[in-house]
């Protein structure tokens, strides 16, 4: 487990709920960080926050008023497979740019 | 001002209906409702609208589908019609780029969808198509009587049944370059 990638969705979905947001909200911070780079589709990530609060990574907060968007926030085990994930991708930076001697001189 | 246009697409046409939706929204007539093979416009900015559908799994009314439809609408989304078990959404293209699915997975799972309601629609027509046709035979060979029920119906299960069968085949094809690529793409 600990050894499997997350998928870019999923990573940026489960950074960006580490403070409450709704499923647009996700969408434009996922696009924030990665300066336009990463654009979620909303079906998509239908899919993947239904996965998430299946996993227990996530969890929907309680709906204050009907009219209000369903907001999301990322659980304990969430923050353990981020921690994870981010040590996994530590490892491959770390290993590129001892072989290829850092990105200047690459 | 409001236009109809009536226009047959086929199951497996479904990426030329949108394409001809996002064609017909470029030249300023933006899709506001859908039916049988036909379809509403209302006129707008040329090229004002994006417009995506898709296959649910489930009723558009059910729901479960209801939960989603809206979840898509909370993007900013709008949904403007549905049809059986498809819905059609537009969004404006200056709130961005409008796609339903952006990863490999979710395409892939939309056309499996796709390909298995093709192809049991297929088969259903093969099967009709094929009995009818041999009950057509033996009845112009004078081996049933004049009370026969045969017709040329079987032909017309025939010609569904052989288009729906190579028009999975192409989405079949377009599904297994997807796979290829996330063996080497997420």
């Amino acid at each position: 487990m600990a050894n499997t990638a997350l998928t870019e969705a999923v990573y940026y979905i489960l950074l960006s709920l580490t403070e409450p947001l709704h499923g647009y909200g996700i969408i434009q911070n996922a696009e924030r960080l990665s300066s336009g780079r990463v654009k979620l589709a909303a079906g998509t990530l239908y899919g993947a926050i239904n996965s998430l609060i299946e996993k227990g990574w996530i969890e929907a907060l309680p709906e204050e008023t009907a009219s209000r968007k369903k907001e999301y926030i990322i659980t304990q085990a969430g923050r353990e497979i981020l921690m994870a994930e981010i040590e996994r991708l530590r490892e491959l930076l770390k290993n590129g740019e001892e072989i290829l001697g850092g990105f200047k001189d690459a | 001002m409001r236009k109809v246009v009536h226009k047959l697409f086929w199951v497996w046409q479904f990426d030329k209906e949108e394409e001809w939706l996002n064609e017909m929204a470029a030249k300023g007539l933006a899709l506001v409702g859908t039916g049988f093979c036909r379809y509403e416009f209302e006129e707008s900015l040329p090229g004002e609208y994006e417009v995506r559908l898709q296959l649910l799994e489930k009723s558009p009314v059910h729901p479960e589908s209801e939960k989603y439809i809206s979840f898509i609408e909370e993007t900013g989304a709008e949904h403007v019609g549905s049809y059986m078990k498809w819905v059609y959404f537009r969004k404006k293209k200056s709130d961005g780029e409008f796609q339903l699915f952006s990863d490999t997975d979710s395409k892939i799972k939309q056309l499996s969808m796709v390909i298995s309601c093709i192809l049991i629609l297929s088969i259903i027509n093969l099967v009709v198509g094929v009995e009818n046709t041999y009950l057509l035979i033996r009845h112009f060979s004078g081996a049933l009587g004049g009370g026969s029920s045969a017709n040329i119906i079987g032909f017309v299960n025939l010609a569904i049944g052989i288009f729906g069968t190579a028009g999975a085949m192409r989405l079949i094809r377009k599904r297994s370059r997807l796979k290829k690529d996330k063996q080497i793409f997420e």
